[in-house]
């Protein structure tokens, strides 16, 4: 009895959570001008309309364009200082570690519009340059986070070890630190990855001219429902999929003992 | 390598990030406070700012809508994912758990502005609850479900039910199944076991995970924007509303910093669940 209602209760819970995206997929094959129902289709007309645009394409290559550069720079920020608060003895360390992961705790409108007015005020135009910059802002602390709490005594010891053996600071932490960390780097650098492609309102407050994709399907919304809306939706969950999967064999995948 | 040259090098690791988030984060923040006492250029200090929020009604309606909103989303999700994390964690097989679990958040990897858009496609008035609706003959004439209250609730329902899920699944995995083993030799049924013995225990996972909900969602500006629509405004949509429409920066500096004091009463009240330990 309680198995039935088990599953009847997770079934529904799968529906209610499957129901927008699968909305949203159909949809994306509709054939007419609306994407709602009755379902004409299946057709790839409003894939092509997608392609075919150029503030869509130029926005997805500046997404990507800023996911890469900006996780690349929290996660050697964040590395940097993980390793250097975990290894050294710094004074008032704890209050520095909480000023690093303080940006955690604020939210992403908050942070953009104390942005924008800095940015405004020293004169730094929007752009993706400044997207960018509050990208690694909201970044550097999870990257942070989760180097730091992968950082154990273990590869302290072998850390020592190779500078027994002669190897210099940035040695150390370029051949041996940095390989012995991969999984966290690997996690830290995907999990940036994945905020900064999905990051809207930072972008939509500091850039104008050129901006990234999720602002760019922000103003798709103004002209209402449309398929076309629904095929880049569509096409963007496809890319997170891969990343997810990327991120799901990088990160967990059990390593040879 | 003697103490202060490897003082220095620990310093040169940290200085960079260090740097990075006082220029760009902990600057910006004093730029903010300043502009909020600032509501005219070139004027001395004023509490302008403040004692509009606080005076007019329509400002101050934007928080209570926040808040009760956030409260109504907070409640609904917790309820819903507590017991879908709890049939992934000891009803479903061990083999499948992985897959079912992994399928529960799969729609998170959609991008955020595109989830709150596939709901309104959903809760559109010729959309497809209401043609449904209609076509079984539930429903005379379809329902207003986007831009309303409710609208704003699914939409976050959504989102926060699979991040519960996830919170309280690790949550639930990582009792011991011997409390529950213990709790029924002591002759507890399976539901004063439950209430006596399982909940308290993952009661602090779930205040995590409601916290998380509740910040999250009062600071949210697409899904009320997107679902709810403009007849009703939140705190995060009157901010950019002071911005956009009018460009009133110290206005919004001003709500910004006063949601800001309200995520960090409810960070105080809920403090002494929410240790952050290095593992």
């Amino acid at each position: 009895m309680t198995r039935v209602l088990a599953t009847i209760y997770a079934l529904l819970l799968y529906g209610f959570i499957f129901l927008p995206v699968a909305v949203l997929v159909l949809f994306s094959f509709q054939g007419t001008l609306f994407p709602i129902p009755p379902f004409n289709g299946p057709s790839l007309r409003w894939y092509a309309a997608v392609l075919g645009d150029a503030r869509l394409t130029a926005g997805l290559g500046n997404s990507v364009l800023v996911a890469l550069t900006t996780s690349g720079l929290a996660t050697l920020l964040g590395f940097l200082s993980a390793w250097g608060f975990a290894r050294f003895h710094l004074p008032a360390s704890a209050f520095l570690r909480g000023l690093i992961t303080l940006p955690l705790t604020v939210s992403y409108l908050i942070i953009g519009m104390g942005l924008l007015i800095f940015f405004n005020w020293i004169g730094l135009p929007k752009s993706l340059l400044a997207a960018g910059i509050g990208h690694v802002v909201i970044n550097l602390p999870l990257c942070f986070a989760i180097i730091y709490s992968q950082l154990g005594e273990h590869q302290a010891n072998i850390e020592r070890a190779a500078r027994d053996l002669g190897a210099g600071e940035a040695k150390v932490l370029l051949l041996v630190t940095a390989p012995m960390m991969w999984p966290a780097l690997f996690a830290a650098f995907f999990l940036s990855m994945t905020f900064s492609w999905d990051e809207f309102v930072i972008s939509f407050l500091l850039t104008r001219f050129e901006t990234t994709l999720p602002v760019e399907i922000w103003n798709l919304l103004r002209a209402g429902l449309n398929p076309k809306t629904n095929a880049v939706g569509a096409m963007v969950f496809g890319v997170s999929i891969i990343l997810a999967i990327v991120f799901e064999l990088g990160a967990f995948r059990k390593r040879p003992q | 390598m003697n103490r202060a040259s490897s003082q220095r090098i620990g310093w040169a690791s940290v200085t960079p990030a260090l740097l990075w988030t006082l220029v760009f984060f902990v600057v910006p923040f004093i730029a903010m406070a300043v502009m909020s006492l600032h509501p005219k250029a070139g004027e001395g200090l004023s509490l302008a700012a403040y004692t509009q929020f606080f005076t007019s009604p329509s400002y101050w309606l934007a928080l209570v809508n926040s808040l009760e909103v956030t409260a109504i989303v907070t409640v609904i999700s917790v309820l819903l994912a507590y017991p879908f994390a709890w049939i992934l964690a000891f009803i479903v097989p061990e083999r499948w758990q992985r897959l079912a679990l992994m399928l529960a958040v799969l729609p998170f990897w959609t991008s955020y502005v595109v989830r709150s858009y596939s709901w309104l496609l959903v809760l559109a008035e010729k959309g497809v609850v209401n043609s449904a609706l209609v076509n079984l003959g539930l429903l005379s004439e379809p329902v207003q479900l986007a831009n309303t209250r409710a609208g704003t609730v699914i939409g976050f329902v959504h989102f926060f039910v699979m991040l519960l899920t996830l919170t309280i699944f690790a949550n639930l995995k990582q009792l011991s199944p011997n409390y529950r083993k213990a709790a029924v030799d002591l002759g507890a049924s399976g539901l004063q076991s439950f209430i006596h013995v399982i909940l308290p225990l993952t009661l602090p996972g779930i205040m995590v995970g409601a916290f998380l909900t509740f910040v999250l969602a009062i600071g949210d500006y697409i899904t009320p924007q997107i679902l709810g629509g403009n007849n009703e405004l939140l705190m995060p949509q009157l901010i950019m509303m002071q911005i956009g429409r009018r460009g009133d920066f110290a206005s919004a500096s001003a709500l910004s910093l006063i949601l800001m004091a309200v995520v960090t009463v409810a960070y105080l009240a809920c403090a002494r669940w929410l240790k952050i330990e290095r593992a």
